[in-house]
């Protein structure tokens, strides 16, 4: 049997796009993690995204304003959640949780005037390009910008935890909030900000889905991608990196197994449908395997509110 | 005293006469349980718009949306009884116990449960849609319009609604095209935008250039716009996703069914029914159809519909093979409505196996 690289070309350009809202968020709740907060109200801060960036793109018809606005809307909810467990000091597990169910809500009721719109071209970029060369140019052109953000951005952000000061003041704050305050840091203004930073990525990966890779609205559409976004941080032991090969094991599983049908594969359906999930749960035991690395990669203090008189 | 005792026994009477009357004249309120949001433009939202055509015609109507099929349902249903309301549709397949079981409880109530097959009680009814003449249609474009001979379906659960139009697509697809391979990709879900469109572009990358779904999002036909092939809407009229896409679409409207059964609810003539409504009735509709399709293929699809609506045709005529080569309809006869409600098995010509 001959493969033909251009058809496998496609499917790898099918499995990035998939993975590109999981990149966004985890990415940015990498970065909210590492600070030592845990957010659970990505999935909740993603809908807010989608609905925002899709709402604005509707009535204003200016993309720049609808993307900006998605990152804008997943600053503001985030803003709440940062209120909440920063300054008046609730659980972070809670707090997330009611995030999402609010976002949820709050989202279907924006929602109500949005449903049955079609939504506007996103731009490509490198276009004439896609037919260039065989396997590697429908990989590398013909995407919207978002989709080249996404994937600078484990990179960007691996650099920025590792070779830049603000990076280490994020890490010194998520593993020992004690000692960062000592050192004259301001931990509840660094976490503020990670947060902050987390919300405008989750809105940009639910304004990339209403936008971008489907783009209309309708209700719950990002469809648990915030609970997998959340699962690819530990997945990846806060590596930002391994976040990318992660998104990727995941969108790929869901791409590759539907091709199978489609050939005609004889393996029950079922098996497919839940192999992402079994993928994840074997990875997820095999880094768990090794409890010392675990140890050392976990922000310390994540999940704990922080005192600053104790 | 005597006369007192008598007065006061007619006086009583009449009020008992007025508020009969009063009663009799109340205004008659109708409920809908809905599985999804009615934002879904799709399953739920079509009930809806049938919902607002009961409105239309000067009833009050509540809905309860995001009802799971489970003990919640009862709980609704129980609740929307006991607050006045004369007739409750329950709008999907899984609400069928519940509704017989609430049913129970309160015989004046009327129930209305789509897609199931249990009354019970006198007070239960169901009602359906011949989605497979629809389909009946769309496969005769789809194997007119194929360049490449593969069409794809987005199918979401192996059931025999589900089964049943891939069969009667796929039949009508071979009459005018025997060269054509259906390819089958199953999503699992009914409704997930992302996924479906995932689905769609595996079945464009393998060739197909014309694509059916039978789940509900308009995910799809976004996907086959961008790829420059051919689809089809689903429950609602899609084409406005997809303009240069979509051929056609399938609409469910339940609307004036609805509101045949309220009225006859507010004129005392309801009595339990078992409906299956299709292209004939009304309930079954097909959108426009696009002119990209040639003008013979278009006037060949509007004779169709009405060979289907005046029943001259019939989506499963005989001879029907099973992937075996056994013979399911002999030539000649039409699949009755007993195999049609249980089909659970693909015609000759469907690929692959029907996941179990």
């Amino acid at each position: 049997m001959i493969i033909d690289l251009n058809f496998v070309g496609l499917i790898i350009a099918s499995i990035m796009a998939s993975a590109v809202p999981l990149i966004l968020a985890s990415c940015g709740e990498l970065i909210t993690e590492r600070s030592g907060v845990l957010n659970l109200g990505v999935e909740g801060m993603m809908i807010i995204g989608a609905i925002s960036g899709f709402a604005l793109m509707t009535v204003t018809g200016s993309l720049i304003v609808a993307v900006f606005g998605a990152m804008l809307a997943g600053v503001l909810i985030s803003t709440i959640f940062a209120f909440l467990t920063q300054t008046l000091i609730t659980n972070h597990v809670a707090t997330g949780l009611a995030l999402t169910i609010f976002g949820i809500g709050i989202s279907a009721m924006i929602g109500k005037n949005f449903v049955g719109i079609p939504g506007k071209e996103f731009p490509i970029l490198f276009e004439s390009l896609k037919d260039t060369i065989p396997l590697i140019s429908p990989i590398l052109f013909g995407h919207s910008i978002v989709f080249y953000f996404a994937f600078a951005l484990p990179f960007m952000t691996n650099y920025f935890l590792k070779k830049t000061k603000i990076g280490l003041i994020v890490r010194a704050v998520g593993d020992s909030p004690e000692s960062a305050s000592n050192q004259g840091i301001n931990v509840r203004l660094v976490r503020y900000a990670c947060i902050l930073y987390g919300g405008a990525m989750s809105g940009l990966a639910g304004a990339y889905l209403s936008m971008i890779y489907t783009p209309q609205w309708i209700e719950n559409m990002t469809g648990g991608r915030g609970w997998i976004a959340l699962a690819l941080v530990v997945f990846s032991t806060w590596n930002p990196i391994k976040i990318l090969i992660g998104a990727m094991i995941f969108g790929g599983l869901t791409i590759i197994q539907f091709h199978m049908q489609a050939i005609g594969v004889r393996i029950p359906v079922q098996f497919l449908t839940a192999l992402p999930y079994i993928v994840t749960i074997i990875v997820l035991v095999v880094i768990s395997r090794d409890s010392r690395k675990i140890r050392l990669s976990t922000p310390s203090s994540l999940g704990k509110s922080f005192h600053k008189d104790n | 005293m005597h006369k007192f005792l008598i007065r006061s026994f007619v006086s009583s009477l009449v009020l008992l006469f007025t508020l009969t009357v009063a009663a009799v004249a109340k205004d008659v309120k109708a409920a809908f349980v809905y599985i999804g949001p009615t934002g879904d433009h799709g399953w739920t939202y079509q009930h809806d718009v049938g919902r607002k055509a009961v409105e239309a015609a000067g009833f009050k109507t509540t809905y309860v949306e995001g009802v799971p099929e489970s003990a919640d349902a009862e709980r609704v249903l129980r609740q929307l009884a006991n607050s006045g309301h004369d007739v409750i549709f329950t709008t999907s397949f899984g609400y069928m116990n519940p509704t017989n079981k609430v049913a129970k409880e309160f015989p004046n109530v009327k129930f209305e449960h789509a897609t199931g097959y249990k009354r019970e009680h006198s007070n239960v009814s169901t009602y359906a849609a011949r989605f497979y003449e629809g389909r009946t249609i769309l496969g005769t474009i789809a194997g007119t319009m194929t360049k490449s001979n593969v069409i794809g379906y987005v199918a979401s659960f192996p059931i025999p609604e589900v089964i049943r139009g891939i069969n009667s697509f796929t039949l009508a697809a071979q009459k005018v095209n025997p060269n054509i391979k259906t390819k089958i990709v199953w999503a699992f879900t009914w409704y997930d935008p992302g996924k479906e469109a995932e689905a769609a572009k595996a079945l464009i990358d393998q060739g197909a250039d014309v694509i059916a779904q039978h789940t509900d999002s308009t995910a799809i036909v976004q996907m086959a716009e961008k790829a420059g092939v051919y689809a089809f809407g689903q429950a609602s009229d899609m084409d406005k996703f997809a303009p240069k896409a979509v051929l056609t679409s399938v609409e469910n409207n339940w609307g004036p069914y609805y509101v045949d059964r309220v009225k006859a609810v507010a004129n005392g003539t309801w009595s339990q029914k078992d409906t299956w409504h299709g292209i004939g009735d009304g309930m079954v509709v097909i959108s426009d159809l696009d002119s990209q399709m040639p003008a013979d293929l278009r006037s060949k699809v509007k004779k169709l519909q009405a060979d289907l609506a005046s029943g001259k045709v019939h989506s499963f005529t005989g001879p029907i093979y099973d992937q075996k080569g056994n013979l399911m309809v002999a030539e000649g006869k039409t699949a009755d409505d007993g195999m049609l409600a249980g089909m659970m098995t693909y015609v000759k010509g469907v690929e692959g196996d029907i996941p179990k």
